[in-house]
């Protein structure tokens, strides 16, 4: 069997199974249940504002910290959803037997992985974009803000996911199925903790503190890639709002987009962690 | 250029000609295979061969490394040391698994997929290219036909087991291998597996089946491989394995002459006027009638005349107290 049949017959087995598992019951109701409370919030936003209580510029610096909010909220589902699939999928099949039959058929254990790895890329890209979308249609539905580049920002928290779940991947070929989806959740939270701090002693001037946010953007770059999803959302305007260097002691603002080279690292630690993956699931005994 | 091509010709007919007399690579070929796990030698130094379209049963008590050296002959798990090829292709390419059915000893299927679903996606992940029908057929086979459509979380343990079969079966393999394919099935579903594993040796499919039901490798294996502590402690036919065939008589009136008679044909065992006698392994058939005719003629009176064998099971319980004898021997 050619290896791009098997990657895809494996990737299409994973969306089925992603499909018909309880997670994504769990991840619709997630996420009807924050796109209500959302539009709910933004209605009461316009209703607000409507009373010329704000003005035009901080209806859309209010408009743009809601939004980035929620959208934190739907990435952390996605994170939350992806690690928890990504472990039961790899290691649960493993340590079940699941494995077994399929790895002692004539395919190879990388074109497998990449096969999970790939369709839990989709499931988890195609929730954070479909979710992003809806609320992003709700938000101008009630308050009629309209991201400056919501293509690039739904790419980015695309992107955010996929790092997260190569992570459990990675994770998933070492440990058991639910402690790789507990220490992938609590890292995806430690880095964003860390950015927090970093952005705050940016806004200092404090470099030591500044630098505790570079570093864990470096070493998981999901709150790196959230950042600059955070920037795509966000109306130009904030910055003349909000105050100048106060935007990055905000946790849901973000005072620049990412650079070019940012991204090419994400691509590498893409691989790199992939990588990493393969070479220890080849080496696994079933 | 017309001579040119007689040439080529002739020289293919004649290759063609030498390979029709070279037997087809035995289906599993495996040498000096090792494991460790951690401090623990899982499995020292085996090597095994099942020829095309041969039964061969694995036997062995617990912790003898039998699905260890499975689950290296498939790839799924990686030997220290030791070759194996399977159907003539070295085991380290994906493609030697090709015509190879497997049902593991921990048989779970996906919960998610019905029965139909799984067997479609092992026949897609063979590459094999098999008809609905003919897939249906082998659920049929399996007694599933009528649970085809349903989930397999609502399977029972032999339903599943019976679906691993399946599975193993569905893609016209050439070398089936099943670790204990009867543990969760009752005494009926026994005697399908068993029929099972008969149908596809006519069908020229060799099998390497691991049991721990003696009686069930002894019905149907022509060759036993019995595994002890990680090696292998004998291995041959059935016939090689129970050895000599013993005869049981019974006399009276026997003189020291006939005693010696008797003690000339084979080792002899006396249990009242019961006497049993091993038959040379070279025998042509004329050892018995011989001694019988001689012990006549010699005046003994012949009560009874019966073929006596012993069991596989006693055979195999002879290796391994015989082996741990030893290794306790080689301990102190």
């Amino acid at each position: 069997m050619t290896t791009a049949r098997t990657v895809l017959t494996i990737a299409a087995l994973t969306l089925r199974e992603a499909s018909r598992r309880r997670v994504l019951l769990a991840l619709a109701v997630l996420t009807v249940v924050l796109l209500a409370l959302s539009g709910w919030g933004f209605s009461r936003l316009a209703t607000e504002s409507g009373g010329s209580a704000l003005t035009s510029g901080e209806a859309r610096l209010t408009a743009s910290i809601l939004l980035n909010l929620v959208m934190f909220g739907f990435s952390l589902i996605a994170a939350l959803g992806t690690a928890f699939l990504a472990g039961p999928t790899l290691s649960g099949e493993t340590e079940s037997g699941i494995a077994l039959a399929v790895l002692a058929r004539p395919i190879r254990r990388s074109a497998f992985l990449l096969g999970k790895w790939l369709g839990l890329v989709v499931f988890g890209s195609g929730f954070v974009v479909l979710a992003g979308l809806t609320q992003c249609l709700v938000v101008r539905w009630t308050v009629d803000y309209w991201p400056p580049d919501l293509a690039g920002a739904l790419a980015l928290l695309a992107a955010q996911t996929t790092v997260l779940l190569t992570l459990a991947v990675l994770l998933s070929t070492a440990i058991s199925p639910m402690a790789s989806g507990v220490v992938a959740v609590g890292l995806f939270g430690t880095t964003w903790v860390a950015g927090v701090v970093g952005g705050l002693g940016e806004s200092l001037g404090n470099d030591a503190v500044a630098r505790v946010g570079t570093v864990s953007q470096m070493l998981l770059p999901t709150d790196g890639l959230w950042q600059g999803a955070m920037h795509a959302f966000q109306d130009p305007s904030v910055f003349v709002t909000f105050g100048g260097d106060d935007v990055a002691a905000f946790p849901f603002l973000s005072e620049a987009p990412l650079t070019a080279s940012y991204l090419a690292w994400v691509a590498v630690w893409v691989a790199m962690v992939w990588g990493l993956a393969a070479a220890s699931f080849l080496r696994k005994d079933l | 250029m017309t001579g040119s091509t007689a040439v080529g010709n002739a020289a293919l007919r004649e290759a063609a000609h030498l390979f029709a007399g070279v037997p087809p690579a035995p289906a599993v070929w495996c040498s000096g295979l090792r494991k460790r796990y951690g401090q623990r030698s899982a499995v020292s130094d085996v090597s095994l061969e099942v020829g095309r379209g041969e039964i061969v049963g694995l036997l062995g008590p617990n912790g003898a490394g039998k699905t260890t050296v499975i689950k290296m002959l498939l790839g799924l798990v990686h030997p220290d040391a030791g070759e194996v090829m399977l159907l003539g292709r070295p085991a380290a390419d994906p493609a030697a698994r090709a015509r190879v059915g497997y049902l593991p000893e921990l048989f779970r299927y996906q919960p998610w997929l019905s029965a139909a679903e799984v067997l479609a996606l092992h026949v897609r992940l063979a590459a094999a290219d098999i008809s609905v029908g003919e897939q249906r057929d082998c659920l049929s086979l399996v007694g599933l036909a009528e649970r085809a459509g349903d989930r397999v979380d609502g399977f029972s343990k032999g339903m599943q087991q019976r679906l691993g079969l399946a599975v193993a079966l569905v893609a016209r393999p050439e070398l089936v291998v099943l670790d204990e394919p009867t543990s969760a099935l009752d005494p009926l579903g026994r005697a399908d597996v068993r029929d099972i594993v008969l149908a596809m040796r006519s069908r020229g499919v060799a099998v390497l089946l691991n049991s721990h039901l003696i009686g069930e490798v002894e019905r149907v294996c022509d060759r036993v491989v019995i595994l002890d502590s990680g090696g292998v402690a004998a291995s041959g036919t059935l016939l090689e394995l129970l050895g000599q065939r013993q005869v049981r008589l019974q006399l009276s009136d026997i003189s020291p002459a006939a005693e010696a008679r008797l003690a000339a044909t084979g080792d002899v065992e006396r249990a009242g006027d019961w006497f049993t006698v091993a038959v040379p392994a070279d025998d042509d058939g004329t050892a018995v009638p011989d001694v019988v005719r001689d012990l006549v003629t010699m005046g003994a009176r012949v009560h009874a005349v019966e073929p006596a064998r012993i069991s596989l099971e006693e055979r195999l319980l002879g290796i391994l107290r015989a082996g741990s004898a030893t290794r306790s021997g080689e301990e102190l």
